[in-house]
């Protein structure tokens, strides 16, 4: 389990364990808020569960994938919306 | 990009302890299984794997056992629609993927409640089981300040993983009042494995405080949590703290079921004693037929998987064990329920449908949630309700009545999913 993966978290290269989530990384990494509420509240993860959507971010060019539900894989490009 | 189908005898949707326990029962009875789990591993919540975590025996001897039997286990694939009967839809990273089956499982299990307060908005303000969940999956909390906060035995159970793992936890706030949850405390006699895991989890919690009848009533802070106002009986304090990990005890996750025709009883699935749902080839299994804990989702599995596989003579042999477990089960939902002042705890300008930021003063004028949906777009948001449906039944007896296709989002072209122009790649399961 100590194998690790480097990311780009909005361009960033963040390097985390292989078996973290996106929404872990995005955390370790300070991003607290991941995105922009419909009224531009900034809103970080509630359910870690794939529930509440609150996560989301554009992984690989492909928007609103749920970071919680994510592992973190080499070379991946993540973007917040905040 | 492909769609992939597959055929099976029993499908199984969920991989929690229900899901396994059912699929690896089903397989040993000869039956070709398949898993599928919207997560990318099995274990479900409560053995969700992750960085450096140590299994409990209980689960890698059940994960053991559900190797050795053969079953396929399909994560990161959420089922979204049905095709036909008999044939559900899911979509992954790589596409959607069809599954046939002649029997399915439901053991889809349940969520956090969570119920709307002012700065429940605010990041690091998050679900129990939500920040433990995300500690599991790679965050660090060491030397972090939390407040755990809700109502439920998970409340224990989050603390004590918490601490565990570094974090400072400053206090547990549980809504229940103090003689419900002693009452219950002493009938746990009846249930020595659940004392004995009360007691292992007490190891950790030394020396943090335990608050009955006590409720978060706000959060405070600029762009994250930085403060919590907290009520108990008529003291209201404040508490600095990193994070706040608040659920108000679980609901269960009955949408695909109601999807499938499924009758539901009180926002549970409703089960026969073979935990067959009122169609009679969908059996559901664990607490997505009623919270429970983990034995009762074990047994129920069980017995689904024996039940789908034919094995109705084994299926009935774990009845009175499911007695048992389920008579634990109504004790904690009667210990745990939730106090009327929450119903207070919103006010008109707090946001209850964080989808769509619908606050709470909108939401007055209408007598049903349908009316409220058309007019305020309350619930219509990527979670579909899976949030605010639980809060609003609880203040306003709200129940969501109609679950419509898709039960997640898709993506636009998975939605018009069209198998007769598929490249298909048939795999047997
Ligand atoms: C966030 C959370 C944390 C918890 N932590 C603990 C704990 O630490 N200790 C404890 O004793 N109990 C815990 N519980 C209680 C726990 O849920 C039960 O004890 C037990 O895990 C229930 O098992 P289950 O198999 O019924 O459901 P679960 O374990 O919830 O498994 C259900 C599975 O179904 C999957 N699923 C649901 N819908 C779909 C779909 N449409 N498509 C694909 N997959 C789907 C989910 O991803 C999930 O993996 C927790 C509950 C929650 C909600
Ligand atoms: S945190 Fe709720 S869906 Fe990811």
């Amino acid at each position: 389990m100590s194998d690790e993966v480097t990311l780009f978290i909005d361009g960033v290269p963040v390097t985390v364990s292989a078996s973290s989530t996106v929404c872990a990384a995005l955390l370790e990494a300070r991003a607290i808020a991941l995105r922009r509420s419909v009224t531009g509240e900034p809103r970080g993860p509630l359910c870690g569960m794939g529930v509440c959507f609150e996560c989301r971010v554009t992984i690989d060019g492909q928007p609103h994938r749920r970071s919680c539900q994510i592992l973190c894989r080499e070379g991946m490009d993540v973007r917040t919306d905040v | 990009m492909y769609e992939t189908a597959h055929a099976c005898d029993v499908l199984v949707i969920g991989g929690g302890p229900a899901g396994l326990a059912a699929a690896s029962h089903a397989a040993r009875c000869g039956r070709r299984v398949i898993i599928v789990d919207d997560n990318p591993r099995w274990g479900g919540q409560i053995w969700r794997r992750g960085s450096g975590e140590d299994e409990s025996p209980q689960a890698t001897s059940l994960f053991d056992e559900v190797r050795r039997a053969g079953v396929k286990f399909i994560g990161g694939a959420h089922v979204f629609n049905q095709l036909q009967d008999g044939s559900l839809l899911a979509e992954a990273a790589d596409g959607v993927h069809r599954f046939s089956y002649e029997k399915l499982i439901l053991a889809t299990g349940a969520r956090e409640r969570f119920l709307p307060f002012p700065g429940w908005t605010l990041p690091n303000v998050m679900g129990a089981g939500g920040l433990q969940a995300l500690v599991k999956s790679g965050l660090s909390i060491r030397r972090r300040r939390v407040v755990v906060a809700g109502s439920g035995p998970l409340l224990l159970a989050v603390a004590a993983h918490l601490r565990k793992r570094g974090a400072e936890v400053l206090l547990i706030a549980e809504q229940a009042p103090r003689a419900r949850v002693l009452r219950f405390g002493l009938r746990l006699i009846e249930w020595p494995e659940k004392l004995l895991h009360l007691m292992r989890l007490q190891r950790y919690l030394f020396n943090v405080p335990y608050l009955t009848g006590c409720w978060p009533v706000m959060a405070h802070g600029r762009r994250k949590l930085e403060r919590v106002t907290l009520k108990r009986g008529a003291r209201l304090w404040e508490v600095a703290c990193d994070y706040l990990a608040c659920g108000f005890h679980l609901v269960p996750n009955a949408e695909l079921a109601q999807l499938l025709g499924c009758e539901t009883v009180d926002g549970a699935v409703w089960v026969d004693e073979l935990q067959r749902t009122s169609r009679p080839e969908i059996y559901c299994a664990g607490e997505a037929t009623g919270v429970g804990g983990v034995e009762l989702a074990l047994i129920e599995g069980q017995i689904a998987g024996c039940a789908a596989a034919g094995r109705e003579d084994e299926a009935r042999r774990l009845f009175a064990a499911r007695q048992r477990a389920r008579r634990f089960a109504s004790a904690l939902n009667a210990a745990f329920d939730l106090r009327e002042e929450l119903r207070e705890l919103a006010t008109e300008e707090t946001i209850v449908c964080r989808c769509e930021d619908v606050r709470l003063g909108q939401l007055r004028e209408f007598d049903s949630w349908r009316a409220a949906k058309l007019q305020t777009r309350c619930g219509m948001g990527p979670c579909q309700g899976r949030v605010c449906g639980a809060a609003l039944e609880f203040l306003f007896g709200w129940r969501v009545t109609s679950i419509r296709p898709p039960l997640f989002p898709v993506q636009l072209r998975n939605l018009a999913y069209d198998p007769s122009s598929e490249a298909e790649r048939v795999e047997r399961g």
